[in-house]
């Protein structure tokens, strides 16, 4: 009997019936017995001392247990962690949970309040008085950087956290009598996460032993931080991650609430529950990219890269958070592409702002830098006037010259861009679209059409421990599993990766059964809990599968070497003879003679007759540490149409040819491409965080902060290319990020090929229909590169009268 | 998002309904679907100590037909509006508006005369009962929609009046009839939008109405464009060049969405496209 491969299968999410209809727990669900709830004041000023807080007011509210300002926590709330220290003089600001004397964003907490219920709570926060002498707010990296510009952190004397160089390859030779150089000046704009289901955090106290409950992407890091941050022993705090529903970056984070809902347990005794409002989450969860590239590309006149160089001013926001400066730097290992060149050199900035603190965001450096290098060349292609596609042919990385050493460092081990491009430009029907084209510039027609080209590669399963280590980060990337056989034949499977929307449990439960040649339906995937799941380094990076799922895959090896030495001694044969296929054990030549894997489960339990020398135990875990990173890698093709009379930009299709080397569930696959792309087309076109001159944010509501619904986007077309990853014997090499890595740029190029004919040469992101109209209209007058714009205005007010909302919770 | 302490009554009659909001005066608030007021609740923007819910009053759900004009209730929900065959049949230009609010949720909570009464200017409904010349029927008169819209997020209504429901002439059988509305995403408010009604005959517009959404304080008819079409020919470029002037005497708000001079523009080109579909051009 040969069952379908486990490993390949589309099958349905087990988790989703569960998620979908709202029979589980997430954090906000969890009741405890005397549970007290927490509501956060927040500075309604973006940079100000605290002259006076007056707390009494509120104390005396109704149903009001406690309030405490930061000044009551000073003692005992220490700093919030930065695991990464990016160089030797990094300038490392103290970042209270509650701020004490100081608010540097709008957002910031500066008092908490514990009442009865969350309503209490919330109407106690206006009988809390606080006087701010306001400070000027530093919004502006360009001016941040300025001699006498205004600080964030006075007592640091700068506004510059760090600066990070990385060259290789001679770039004044490169650059020395080029035939063509491209410069220009992009804006990633702030983007703010918005996970389905916002943060929230419970934490209980019993005697010394804590536990808390957070929607956390990371309760193995966030486990070890809080108690360095808190001073609890390590192994009196359990961390449980209930389901998650979703974190996109947002929730890898060790965040200053969830310190402070461990002290007010600690402190008043009683369990504690706090859930953030969207509004206040717009505001105080970390955001993501807001960088200022500036790029130089050098090149022969035939197209070919000779060299670039790559200056980035990225904004860390008010605070580094866990990893918020090493964010940009993840990208600069990527602005190379897929592209061979002779010169790279990188310069990376990062600049505090009197805004809300950033750290990872859906790719994380990587979307900045490939929306770089997708953009130049489609600008390289302009000035050379080839077909985009033609100069990514000259001088992509050719499928024979893997494993390939990049001009950033890294070893890409495989890849077949050609063939990824062949199918994309295939399933695009490329030459009937630019026959189009031309024929709506012909006539003349209002409404133009674009096509966009991403050819894109990223690197994904962070991350070898000692690549990680010599950026100086403050943590391994190895991940862990164990595989449990149980006496009736079932099997459990405990993950150090922390599911939280992607479909771990189903996936996980597949390679198990594959490798173990067990039904699908007897696996259980345990995981989210450090006291269930002890070792891990959680989930992001589009690293569980590259690493987590490897992890799995070398536990459940070994559960079969022990369990063949067990069959052969049930069997009476030499070991060396001993044959597993589809959960069963037999003997070399003999077919008849066999034993399942759950025979010999049960024996081993048993014990009663256990080869010389055999520990009772199938049970095995591992804890794999990659090789190299994953080089998940595609060709994205989009289409817009571009309407020059109101600048609305309509998605006509979309087509997605990812290779992601092997994979273990096509369906989940599709799901993450399709999530990928509605998230980078969205940067694209719609989402911003803008602030206002004095520093508020005003996209506090979704009326402001834009984000699409599945009738905004087209009907996409996707399909894969696989060339196995060589570095893991799955052969797996992630997808969470890649369908947002790639659109962002094929959207933008879309928009600018639309409209070359009118002169113009970028339109900033979010192309909004007012930035497209204007770059129509300014046309060959537009300078090239130019982000922002004098008609921009901070006022929010999409209708509805939530147009004054800004700021409130 | 959680709003202040309020009070709440559902009364089963209009009587009940006006005794209650006389005796709470200016801390009264009337809640219909609760599709815009419960969102300006949750984010503190406003403070009624007493909402009295209309959800219990029969009389004011459904469509009735009045011989001349139909009286669409105050309380029937977006999703009866657009199920109605006496809308369709009438007021053909009531169902284009309301199948663009919100999204389907919102539709099914939300009710006609709420959202007529929130006086929203980037709502869809005002612009479409003022270019028809609806009627507002109230708890104590009768107020033309020239009359109706006051000011942002204010209408004529009192803070013991309620409204019962809203006459719509039937004098528009065998009129054209497009409401184009552009915003960024499907479910966001219009930047612009354009209610229009034609009256085609021989092969020239024999009267237009049309009204716009989001270009002021209020609703606003485009009376410069009407003048401008009736009597003209109805093709594209006619309708192009009377569209010039749809921003004459209006105040568009500059968001985060749009700048007031980019509405000012927008509204030319989005009514010369609801005029040419309106008249089938």
């Amino acid at each position: 009997m040969t069952a379908a491969p486990e490993i390949g299968s589309a099958r349905l999410r087990s988790e989703d019936a569960r998620l979908i209809t709202g029979q589980t727990n997430w954090t906000d669900n969890i009741q405890l017995p005397g549970l007290l709830h927490v509501a956060f004041l927040r500075s309604p000023v973006a940079h100000g001392r605290i002259t006076r807080i007056d707390a009494e007011p509120a104390r005396g509210r109704p149903g009001v247990i406690a309030v405490f300002t930061g000044a009551d926590f000073a003692d005992e709330q220490g700093s919030l962690p930065t695991a990464w220290q990016v160089t030797e003089d990094m300038v490392l600001p103290d970042h209270p949970p509650v701020a004490v004397e100081e608010v540097r964003y709008v957002g910031e907490p500066v008092a908490v309040v514990v009442a009865r219920d969350r309503y209490l709570a919330a109407d106690a926060l206006e009988a809390i008085d606080v006087d701010y002498e306001t400070l000027p707010p530093v919004l502006d990296m360009d001016e941040a950087i300025k001699e006498g510009a205004d600080l964030v952190h006075a007592d640091k004397g700068t506004n510059k956290s760090y600066e990070w160089v990385f060259a290789a390859g001679d770039i004044d030779a490169a650059f020395r009598d080029a035939p063509v150089v491209i410069e220009r000046r992009y804006v990633q704009q702030r983007l703010i996460p918005a996970a389905m289901e916002p943060r929230a955090v419970v934490c209980s106290v019993v005697g010394d032993e804590y536990t808390l409950w957070s929607s956390t992407q990371i309760p193995h890091v966030l486990r070890l931080m809080l108690a360095t941050v808190t001073g609890i022993p390590e192994h009196r705090l359990r961390v449980i991650a209930p389901d998650v529903g979703g974190g996109f970056g947002s929730k890898l984070q060790v965040y200053g609430e969830e310190v402070a809902c461990l002290l007010l347990a600690k402190r008043l005794g009683r369990p504690v529950k706090w859930t953030e409002s969207r509004s206040e989450g717009n505001a105080s969860v970390h955001h993501g990219r807001d960088q200022i590239q500036r790029l130089s590309l050098a090149a022969e006149a035939d197209g070919r890269i000779r060299g670039l160089k790559v200056d980035l001013l990225a904004d860390m926001g008010a605070y580094l958070m866990l990893i918020t400066p090493g964010i940009p730097l993840l990208g600069a290992f990527m602005f190379n592409g897929i592209y061979k060149m002779d010169a790279y050199h990188f310069t990376c900035s990062g600049i505090f702002t009197n805004k809300t603190p950033t750290d990872a965001y859906r790719g994380a450096g990587r979307p900045e830098a490939t929306f770089a290098i997708e953009r130049l060349m489609d600008e390289l292609a302009s000035e050379l006037s080839l077909d985009p596609l033609e100069v990514r042919r000259r001088n992509w990385i050719t499928h024979e010259e893997f494993p390939y050493d990049t001009i950033a460092g890294l070893t890409y081990d495989s890849g077949n861009y050609e063939a990824a491009t062949e199918k994309a430009h295939r399933l695009f029907e490329y030459d009937k679209l630019r026959a189009e084209q031309a024929d709506r510039r012909e006539r003349g027609d209002p409404v133009q059409l674009g096509i966009g080209i991403s050819t894109f590669t990223e690197m994904c399963g962070l991350a070898p421990s000692r690549v990680l280590g010599s950026l100086a980060f403050g943590a391994g990337g190895w991940e862990h599993a164990s595989v449990r056989m149980l006496p009736s034949g079932k099997v459990e499977v405990v993950t150090g990766s922390s599911a939280h929307g992607q479909g771990h449990e189903t996936a996980w439960a597949q390679i198990a059964a594959d490798r173990l040649g067990v039904p699908f339906e007897d696996v259980r995937v345990l995981h989210g809990d450090t006291s269930i799941s002890p070792k891990g380094m959680d989930t992001y990076g589009s690293r569980s599968l590259a690493v987590g799922g490897v992890a799995l895959y070398n536990a459940c090896e070994k559960v079969i070497d022990k369990a063949r030495r067990m069959a052969a001694h049930m069997l009476e044969a030499d070991e060396q003879d001993i044959e597993f296929a589809n959960g069963t054990f037999s003997v070399r030549g003999v077919p008849d003679q066999v034993r399942t894997v759950q025979e010999v489960s049960l024996a081993t339990f048993l014990a009663h007759d256990l080869p010389e020398g055999f520990e009772p135990s199938l049970d095995s875990d591992a804890t794999h540490d990659p090789a190299n990173f994953s080089f998940p890698h595609g060709t994205h093709l989009c289409a817009a149409e571009v309407d020059t009379e109101t600048g609305f930009v309509k998605l006509r299709s979309y087509v997605a040819v990812d290779d992601i080397g092997k994979v273990v569930n096509p369906l989940i696959v599709e799901g993450q491409v399709h999530g990928g792309l509605a998230q980078g087309i969205a940067q694209a076109l719609y989402e911003e965080a803008v602030y206002d001159a004095d520093g508020n944010l005003t996209t506090t509501t979704m009326a402001d902060y834009l984000l699409p619904a599945a009738t905004d986007l087209p009907t996409f077309t996707t399909d894969r290319t696989e060339t196995p990853a060589t570095t893991n014997p799955l052969g797996v090499k992630g997808v969470g990020e890649a369908g947002t890595i790639a659109s962002t740029p094929a959207v933008v190029n879309a928009i600018v090929d639309a409209l070359r004919p009118y002169g113009v040469a970028d339109v900033p992101m979010p192309c909004t229909p007012e930035r497209v109209w204007r770059a129509c209209r300014a046309g060959g007058a537009q300078e090239a590169g130019r982000a922002g714009g004098p008609e921009h205005s901070p006022r929010p007010g999409a209708g509805g009268g939530l147009g004054s909302a800004g700021g409130e919770a | 998002m959680i709003p202040g302490a309020f009070d709440y009554v559902r009364p089963s009659s209009l009587e009940g309904a006006l005794t209650a909001l006389r005796a709470a005066g200016d801390d009264g608030k009337v809640i219909a679907g609760g599709q815009s007021l419960l969102p300006l609740l949750r984010l503190r923007l406003a403070y009624p100590e007493i909402l009295v819910d209309l959800g219990s009053v029969p009389e004011l759900s459904g469509v009735r037909d009045e011989g001349s004009s139909l009286l669409v209730g105050a309380m029937t929900t977006h999703y009866d509006v657009l199920r109605d065959p006496l809308i369709h049949q009438h007021a053909p230009l009531v169902a284009a508006a309301t199948a663009t609010v919100a999204d389907p949720a919102v539709r099914h909570r939300g009710t006609f005369g709420g959202s007529l009464a929130h006086a929203d200017p980037a709502g869809d409904l005002p612009a479409v009962a003022l270019a028809m010349d609806a009627v507002f029927v109230t708890s104590s008169r009768e107020i033309p929609a020239s009359e109706f819209f006051s000011d942002y997020l204010t209408s004529a209504l009192e803070p013991d009046e309620v409204l019962l429901g809203v006459r719509l002439p039937k004098s528009y059988a065998g009129w054209g009839f497009h409401y184009e509305k552009f915003h960024r995403t499907a479910q966001a408010w219009a930047i612009v939008g354009v209610a229009c009604l034609v009256q085609r005959s021989n092969g020239e517009i024999s009267a237009a109405r049309i009204g716009l959404t989001n270009m002021g304080s209020t609703p606003i008819r485009a009376s410069a464009v009407e003048q401008a079409v009736t009597g003209g020919a109805a093709n594209r470029e006619a309708f192009r060049a009377a569209a010039e002037s749809a921003a004459e005497g209006t105040s568009p708000p500059s968001d985060l969405h749009g700048s007031a001079e980019y509405r000012r523009h927008l509204v030319t080109v989005l009514t010369a496209r609801a005029l040419s579909k309106a008249a089938s051009v």
